[in-house]
């Protein structure tokens, strides 16, 4: 009796934790909103410009969807990445400042700075969710708004963030410098977008990359975005598969983050 | 009785030795003073008594917990200030201290009492509410030190405390430190490298140099060993020890990162 009530209340503590750092984050985006409107920039013009050339041109296969219901999710997948990926720069701000020395000293478990980091990655972005459904309702995209479909795009654009920004602070642990990290943030990022579904599908690409497409997470993250954004969305791998992708990783991805957070000190 | 003892303490970064064999022990009640020109091993030093770094040979045990093995128990007995800026000047003071109170478990009821406490004690509460982004440099440091004090440590840990700011906040943050001492009963574990300070506010100082320790005593003590009768200031004692090389220690990182704090905070 005494163990299981031991266990409960780590486990409260735990969240209560990661909860503590995700608000903390949560507060300094209140205090300073800017950076969710110029992050917007970037997929406003995807949707503005590429999205509507190339639903013009009818260059690439989408099956029954219009182009630009076709890669609205992708899009939507590729800013969460964008903002998820450069989320370690912020990791070693705070190191060489030296807020993380003093988390770190706190009596708070590894694993729960780096969930409650992970889940404020993940308000970031639902903000940028939200100006991009914004957007795709303008371009009369076919979107889905069942509450529950509401629901499902939310979940999967906050756990794609908690993957994608756990990624970058493990990068950020093992690079250290701000200039090491903006390059290889660089290098990262168009890799990740191109050879994932989010503005074509796989099919038609040669097998080689077909291969990398399949491992990469963000595949799976457009593909759940897919079936639950448009009204006549498809997923390919199902639901199941995707979730069970996209919370297996992430679950890697804080773990090795818990163990290489501490390091980011030395 | 001792709150902290080291035996033979030692920590390597590839073939350079930062802390070579240190072994001191600390009284309860005192306020202690590493000493030594920069790159001494210092700041290495607290790492690892802060549980920040593993040491590479011999141990260190505070307050009966054994700094590698009990690290979880050494969080909850200590407070730790360091070097670089720990405040989050994104967030107000009020919030800095709150996120705190939460993450070293202060129960809810006790919470907003310990946080207006602590803003009264260390004269912050007309700015309480203000971005800690419009601090001056002193009142940053009163909030780092505040934010440490909160769970009420044992033993509290300060590097470098008063670096880069002038004269008159220097005393303000001095007055506070002893305050700390007298009310509360903590320990402190200082760094500095201004002989000043350390002749001003410590009870027993030791003189690092190379890593080890080149003499350790209270600073009467230290100045009458080598004074042969005469008058002489810790300045000369710590030439002394440390052989006229005050401004030879210190990488380029160092200096970047010491007058970066200093910048931030002038």
């Amino acid at each position: 009796m005494n163990v299981l009530k031991l266990w409960l209340k780590t486990v409260y503590s735990f969240f209560y934790k990661t909860a503590v750092i995700t608000g903390l984050e949560a507060r300094k985006l209140r205090h300073d909103p800017t950076e969710i409107f110029t992050r917007a920039v970037q997929p406003a013009l995807w949707l503005l410009v590429f999205g509507q050339v190339f639903t013009r041109v009818r260059a690439i296969p989408s099956g029954n969807l219009p182009y630009i219901d076709f890669m609205t999710p992708g899009i939507l997948a590729q800013s969460v990445l964008f903002i998820a990926i450069f989320y370690g720069i912020a990791i070693i701000w705070e190191r060489d400042l030296g807020i993380v020395h003093k988390f770190l000293v706190s009596p708070t478990p590894r694993a729960a700075l780096v969930l409650g980091k992970a889940l404020s990655a993940g308000l970031r972005g639902l903000a940028q969710g939200i100006i991009i459904i914004l957007l795709a309702l303008i371009l009369r995209v076919h979107l889905n708004f069942h509450p529950l479909a509401l629901i499902g795009v939310a979940l999967a654009v906050i756990i794609g963030s908690a993957l994608f920004s756990t990624f970058s602070l493990i990068i950020a642990c093992i690079v250290k410098t701000r200039e090491r990290f903006m390059g290889i943030g660089q290098v990262l990022t168009m890799p990740l977008f191109f050879a994932s579904n989010a503005i074509y599908p796989i099919s038609i690409m040669p097998s080689w990359l077909q291969i990398i497409s399949h491992l990469n997470p963000l595949t799976y993250e457009v593909d759940l975005l897919r079936r639950l954004m448009l009204v006549g969305g498809a997923s390919t791998y199902g639901i199941g598969i995707d979730l069970a992708v996209l919370f297996g990783v992430t679950g890697v991805m804080v773990v090795i983050g818990a163990v290489m957070y501490p390091k980011v000190v030395v | 009785m001792n709150i902290v003892d080291t035996y033979s303490l030692t920590r390597h970064f590839g073939q350079i030795v930062a802390v070579n064999n240190l072994s001191i022990s600390v009284q309860e009640g005192e306020i202690f003073g590493l000493i030594g020109p920069n790159g001494a091993g210092k700041t290495t030093t607290i790492k690892m008594l802060t549980t920040l770094l593993p040491p590479s040979s011999g141990k260190a045990i505070i307050a009966g917990f054994d700094i590698h093995r009990n690290a979880a128990q050494v969080r909850k007995i200590i407070g730790y200030v360091p070097q670089l800026i720990s405040a989050d000047s994104t967030l107000t003071g009020y919030e800095n201290l709150q996120v705190f109170a939460k993450l070293y478990d202060l129960p809810r009821q006790e919470r907003e009492k310990r946080v207006r406490d602590a803003l009264h004690f260390m004269g912050l509460e007309e700015v309480a509410d203000k971005l800690v982004r419009h601090y001056s440099g002193g009142m940053i440091r009163r909030l780092e030190i505040a934010q440490s004090m909160l769970h009420r440590p044992r033993l509290l840990f300060l590097d470098e405390p008063t670096v880069g700011l002038d004269p008159a906040a220097r005393r303000v943050v001095w007055e506070h430190i002893v305050n700390l001492r007298d009310k509360f009963g903590t320990t402190i574990f200082l760094t500095t490298h201004l002989m000043d300070e350390a002749d001003e506010l410590c009870t027993r100082v030791a003189i690092m140099h190379l890593g080890q320790v080149a003499a350790i005593g209270s600073p009467q003590e230290l100045k009458k060993a080598i004074g042969n009768g005469q008058e002489v200031t810790l300045d000369d004692v710590f030439i002394h020890y440390t052989g006229n090389e005050i401004d030879n220690g210190g990488n380029f990182r160092d200096i970047s990162r010491t007058r970066r704090v200093a910048r931030r905070l002038g």
